[in-house]
């Protein structure tokens, strides 16, 4: 009984360690892909949101402002991406490959004249979030392990609510999703689609930075070259998986969560090659998509750029 | 007038624009690192043609790339995005591998035998995202990232495996036999093999009826389908071309630079390079040639940045900036027509 | 006439003078002047592309007038946005409708203007104001339905709402009737009347003249981007609007020699079918239509039609019965089945369904023979022969640009890119040939083109079945008119016999006796 229980809290555990960084970055490629912006360029915002991460908690050793300055930073991609996109109606796909590459370039650029290396120092554990409960429980205990996390890994489900509530609650979101599918319509009602993409645009930048801090505030501790990478394109895969929901992205990436659980639970022992046990989320995400979500249909405007007559 | 309009129209001239201005932003950073640019520059551009050893190995590196980036512009130019020619190109890396170290025939017959298999491999790797996409409507780009992944722990796996382990220790595979390497002295044949298949690749997209039918399928689906052609068909055997592409992509990093299969520590990165020289490329297989050399000077030009204290991930910026320049370059073209038309009157 | 004007001639409510607006060197209007009255529906006449539509954009704020000024309600005024339209009384029902499809009725009609609780939609309060405007005109819609799951009159009486919700005093309606059948037109009359009897001004977009002479108190119309003449409807006659539209004298009358019908061509027994949600669409439907015959399909959209052609070209799969053409079993075959068969077809969306607009003109001129000789040799394409090809055609049928051949079909104008199919589908000259609203959107002079080859296929022994929604076309071109409703063929007439009262009877489900 006793294992059936600590198993369960290093499930939980090692779920609540996966799934804020994918659920933040997909929750902010919710906000582009609805109003009718694709954003491929997820995963290199994540990155210069770890980067700034962790060189904003190294000099300032404040892992809140750290986590702050990583969501901004991903924002002022978001920025670009938004010019590039829906001001100069560049084909959406290839401004977000081109901010893949800009994003790890320029994160690495600035550990090299930073640090000299590619990598960041270690955070100190004073400067990473923090941790609400911390000392209460004893370490390894079910307690510890579900409720003694890192505080952002709760807050990205209230952020996943808030997400969901301001799509179909206010008049924002109706805009937003109504601006990804029928931008001359809005427009022809007085909404200004450019105003609404910016402000979306913008906003999955912010989020998927603050994934990106996430990884380095709490996961790993440290900026790597290659702390991120492929992050971002599941989140991408978990929003279609999500058929472009807030509600649809918290399950697809809960799926990867709950799969790394298992993962450190299977990887407990040496039956399993590892490599073997990585491979769950996505076959699971396939099978998943096989036998229930099925076809997926983007917003009808999403991809295009939209421009204003006159 | 016709013929400056002309030029005015073309996307050569807008590439090169956004290879410059790439250059100029990347000067920035570099000024900003505290290095000067035109020493850098220089750098890149001694240690790519000084020698012609150099002028090989820079075409070492620009062959994987080619193939990726014809796998990708093929996609593009038939209506379906690859963005999974990383995982095509993994899966035909291991074919070509498992081939070239445990099938003991003459190089003749071991090196074509090499590389079809890693065309099967890549091409079934693509299939099997293109079947979901056509029988089940699964978004290809979600599926072709989640095979990105499983490809990448595939070989992962494989690699560790006593079967294919090299001796000894290191985590890589055994050595590929001798026949089963385009190495030979400093030539790499890896190069002739890419520029082969880009030529095959335009000929194909641009002079034959199965060109004709999967642009037809890639332009307009429902017109394609109401003359009477198969789209579902047509999509399948378009992924299968570019993945196939991808995994020779696989095979010819493995067969000539490499040697050996090595685990892998993230992954590579051949796919979304692959989607940079397309687009550099402007989709065309001729293009692609010249966009894949480009790379891969870049990309080899990059490793010795650091001899002259500069930090090669310029190259990634540079190259995004290339990209995003290249995006925007209809931005550029009605303004050069609009201060043309100026000039004319 | 039960025409009744509620007309105050005293007040102008809109009034723009001297309108010009160029797009580069093209000028889409040139000077054109119009004066709206309180209770008017004054009616705006043009061909396609005579500049109906630039004017009202510059009207409702889209587009910015190059030169002229706008006077609302006496006051000139700078219209920059259709925002600030909205708030100087103007609303537009544009002809392609403005709704977002998954969202529902009141989501649609709030939309921008939702009332609000605290920073949450008040949908409740939305809800409740639709039903009350909807009672007051008189116009019946389901407030919770998604736009996808309404008809055609429903999605209208949506985009009328959305404009009255937002306080709108004068309503542009662009094309309203274009795709509502004789009953819905009427009902939509009835509505116009209700509106300006409470004082609102209507502006009326359409080419449709008996229309105009059923509601409109006043006409301008405009040819060519150039203002013609406004003129009291009362004191006109439709030929005189036609004249000045088309600036000619116009016969809509179709040449058509007598002749007798050959043997079947085409023959559907007891057809099947389900929609794509799965819901019953064809319940047994049975139709032959025979050599040297045009047999008109009426009907209002979204009783079967778009589905009976999909299986009859073999895009979609039916549930079970009988096809044939000329006794050659086609049911549920592949496109390239039946077109060898013997069925062609110009498709109701041109640009969609019949035209790969990124390809050369010359290459969509080959679309069914690509891989056929001469155009194919051993896998290669014969660019001299596809040339060759599209040269003889473009000439014989008049394509212009002339020597467009190398030219992307998107450049060429709706009705080249028309011409560009019926050449095809001509040339092919199979034993049936379906054509479905083949002169949507074109002008006088391109439908008097497509009319020509529709009956000469027709003289030269083919079957034709024409799809369309405009009842005009149907009459003046079919030797017989079968009426689709609810899945099935529920009443036949012959050409020369059909009414409009009868045939709109029949299209709203009533039954005749034969």
């Amino acid at each position: 009984m006793d294992t059936i229980i600590s198993n369960l809290g290093l499930l939980i555990n090692a779920a609540l360690i996966a799934t804020p960084p994918l659920l933040f970055a997909a929750l902010g490629s919710c906000f582009s892909e609805r109003c009718g912006v694709v954003n491929i360029g997820i995963e290199g915002m994540m990155t210069i949101g770890a980067v700034t991460g962790a060189i904003t908690a190294l000099t300032t050793g404040n892992g809140l402002l750290a986590f702050l300055c990583g969501g901004l930073a991903g924002a002022l991609f978001g920025l670009i991406h938004a010019i590039v996109c829906v001001s100069l109606h560049a084909d959406q796909t290839i401004a977000g490959t081109a901010i893949n590459f800009i994003g790890p370039g320029i994160a690495v650029f600035l550990c090299r004249i930073l640090y000299n290396s590619s990598d960041t120092p270690a955070i100190d554990s004073s400067a990473k979030l923090p941790k609400i409960f911390n000392g209460i429980f004893e370490t390894g205990s079910f307690g510890s392990n579900v409720l003694n996390v890192y505080s952002m890994a709760y807050l990205v489900f209230v952020v996943a609510w808030v997400c969901w509530f301001v799509f179909y609650k206010t008049k924002f979101g109706a805009h937003l999703r109504a601006c990804g599918e029928h931008p001359e319509a809005c427009e022809s009602l007085g909404i200004d689609v450019y105003k609404v993409r910016y402000i979306c645009v913008i906003l999955s930048g912010f989020l998927a930075g603050l994934g990106g801090a996430f990884v380095t505030l709490a996961t790993v501790s440290q900026f790597r070259p290659t702390v991120i990478v492929g992050q971002g394109f599941i989140a991408i895969a978990a929003v279609i998986f999500g058929k472009f929901s807030p509600e649809g992205a918290l399950k697809g990436c809960l799926i990867f969560g709950v799969c790394n659980g298992i993962k450190a639970l299977v990887g407990q022992g040496n039956y399993v090659s590892p490599n073997i046990i990585s491979m769950i989320p996505y076959v699971v995400t396939i099978i998943a998509l096989i036998a229930f979500v099925g076809r997926a249909n983007a917003p009808a405007a999403n991809g295009k750029p939209y421009i204003k007559s006159r | 007038m016709n013929k400056k309009t002309s030029i005015l129209h073309s996307n050569f001239l807008y590439t090169v624009i956004a290879i410059i201005i790439g250059f100029l932003i990347g000067a920035i950073f570099l000024v900003i690192a505290g290095v000067s640019p035109m020493e850098a520059y220089a750098k890149i551009i001694d240690s790519v043609i000084s020698k012609p050893k150099n002028i090989m190995t820079t075409l070492a590196y620009a062959s994987p790339v080619m193939l990726t980036g014809l796998s990708v512009a093929f996609s593009f130019r038939t209506g379906v995005f690859n963005i999974g020619a990383e995982g095509q190109f993994v899966v035909g890396t291991l074919a070509a591998t498992i081939v070239g170290i445990f099938v003991d025939v003459p190089a003749i017959i071991h090196i074509p035998l090499c590389i079809i298999a890693a065309a099967a491999a890549g091409a079934f790797w693509s299939l099997v995202c293109g079947v979901m996409k056509v029988k089940r409507g699964i978004h290809e780009v979600l599926s072709f990232i989640m095979f990105n992944w499983i490809a990448y722990y595939l070989s992962n796996y494989m690699v560790n495996t006593t079967f294919l382990k090299r001796e000894g220790g290191g985590e890589a595979t055994k050595d590929l036999l001798e026949s089963a390497r385009i190495e030979s002295g400093d030539f790499n044949y890896a190069i002739v093999i890419a520029v082969i298949l880009a030529v095959i690749t335009w000929i194909v997209i641009e002079k034959t009826t199965l060109g004709y039918k999967l642009k037809a399928v890639g332009f307009n689906k429902f017109s394609a389908e109401y003359a009477g052609i198969d789209s579902g068909k047509s999509i399948l055997t378009a992924l299968a071309i570019s993945g196939a592409l991808a995994g020779i992509g696989g095979a010819v990093q493995v067969m000539g630079m490499g040697g050996r299969l090595a685990q892998f520590a993230s992954q590579e990165g051949y796919g979304f390079e692959g989607i940079t020289v397309a687009l550099i490329g402007s989709s065309n297989p001729l293009g692609v040639i010249f966009a894949g050399i480009f790379y891969g000077a870049m990309k080899y030009g990059g490793t010795k940045l650091t001899m002259v204290h500069a930090p090669s991930e310029i190259i990634n910026i540079i190259m995004g900036c290339v990209v995003i320049f290249i995006a925007i370059a209809h931005v550029f073209k009605a303004l050069f027509l609009s201060i043309g038309k100026k000039k004319e009157a | 006439m039960e025409k009744m004007s509620h007309m105050d001639p005293n007040t102008v409510v809109v009034e723009m003078k001297e309108i010009v607006k160029r797009f580069g060197n093209f000028t889409a209007n040139d000077h054109i002047n119009l004066k709206v009255h309180k209770g008017e529906v004054h009616a705006i006449l043009g061909e396609n592309g005579a500049g109906k539509s630039t004017l009202m954009n510059v009207l409702y704020g889209l587009y910015k007038p190059t030169e002229g000024t706008i006077a609302i309600n006496g006051k000139v005024t700078d219209i920059h946005s259709p925002k600030h339209a909205i708030e100087l009384g103007i609303g537009m029902v544009h002809q392609h409708f403005m709704l977002i499809q998954p969202f529902t009725v009141t989501e649609n009609i709030i939309l921008g203007v939702e009332p609000r609780k605290g920073i949450v939609v008040d949908k409740k309060l939305a809800r409740k104001k639709v039903l009350e405007i909807s009672e007051k005109y008189g116009m019946a819609v389901d407030p919770d339905a998604k736009i996808e799951d309404i008809s055609v009159g429903m999605q209208q009486r949506v985009e009328i709402l959305k404009v009255l919700y937002r306080g709108a005093d004068t309503l542009i309606l662009d094309e309203p009737t274009a795709s509502l059948t004789p009953q819905e037109i009427d009902e939509l009359m009835e509505i116009i009347r209700n509106l300006t009897a409470d004082g609102k001004s209507i502006i009326l977009i359409t080419h449709k003249l008996k229309e105009i002479k059923a509601c409109a108190d006043n006409c301008t119309i405009i040819r060519l981007g150039k203002y013609i003449d406004t003129v009291k409807v009362g004191e006109v006659t439709e030929n005189d609007l036609a004249a000045m539209m088309v600036g000619r004298n116009v016969n809509f009358k179709v040449e058509k020699k007598e002749q007798e019908p050959g043997k079947v061509a085409l023959s559907v027994k007891n057809l099947k079918a389900k929609d794509y949600r799965g819901v019953d669409i064809l319940k047994g439907l049975s139709l032959d239509v025979h050599e040297g015959e045009i047999v008109g399909l009426a009907g209002v959209d979204g009783n079967g039609q778009t589905e009976l052609v999909e299986i009859l070209t073999g895009l979609k799969k039916a549930e079970s019965g009988d096809i044939t053409i000329n006794e050659v079993d086609i049911f549920n075959k592949t496109p390239k089945d039946t077109f060898n068969a013997g069925v062609s077809s110009i498709p109701a969306d041109r640009q969609k369904h019949g035209l790969v607009l990124d390809f050369s003109v010359a290459d969509n001129l080959i679309l069914q023979h690509f891989n056929e000789a001469p155009y194919s040799k051993k896998g290669f394409l014969d660019k001299k022969a596809i040339a060759d090809n599209a040269e003889e055609l473009i000439e014989k049928f008049d394509i212009r640009p002339p020597h467009c051949e190398n030219r992307p079909a998107k450049t060429l104008s709706g009705g080249n890119q028309q011409k560009v199919i019926i050449a095809r589908e001509v040339k092919n000259d199979k034993q049936l040939l379906i054509a479905v609203n083949p002169t949507r959107g074109l002008d006088v002079g391109a439908i008097e083109f497509v009319h020509k080859y529709i009956v000469e296929q027709r003289n030269k022994g083919r079957a034709v079945l024409l799809v369309s929604f405009e009842l005009d076309e149907i009459m003046s071109l079919s030797d017989r008119i079968e009426v689709i409703f609810d899945g099935q063929i529920t009443g036949s007439v012959s050409g020369k016999d059909a009414n409009e009262k009868e045939l709109g009877f029949l299209m709203a489900g009533g039954k005749n006796h034969e």
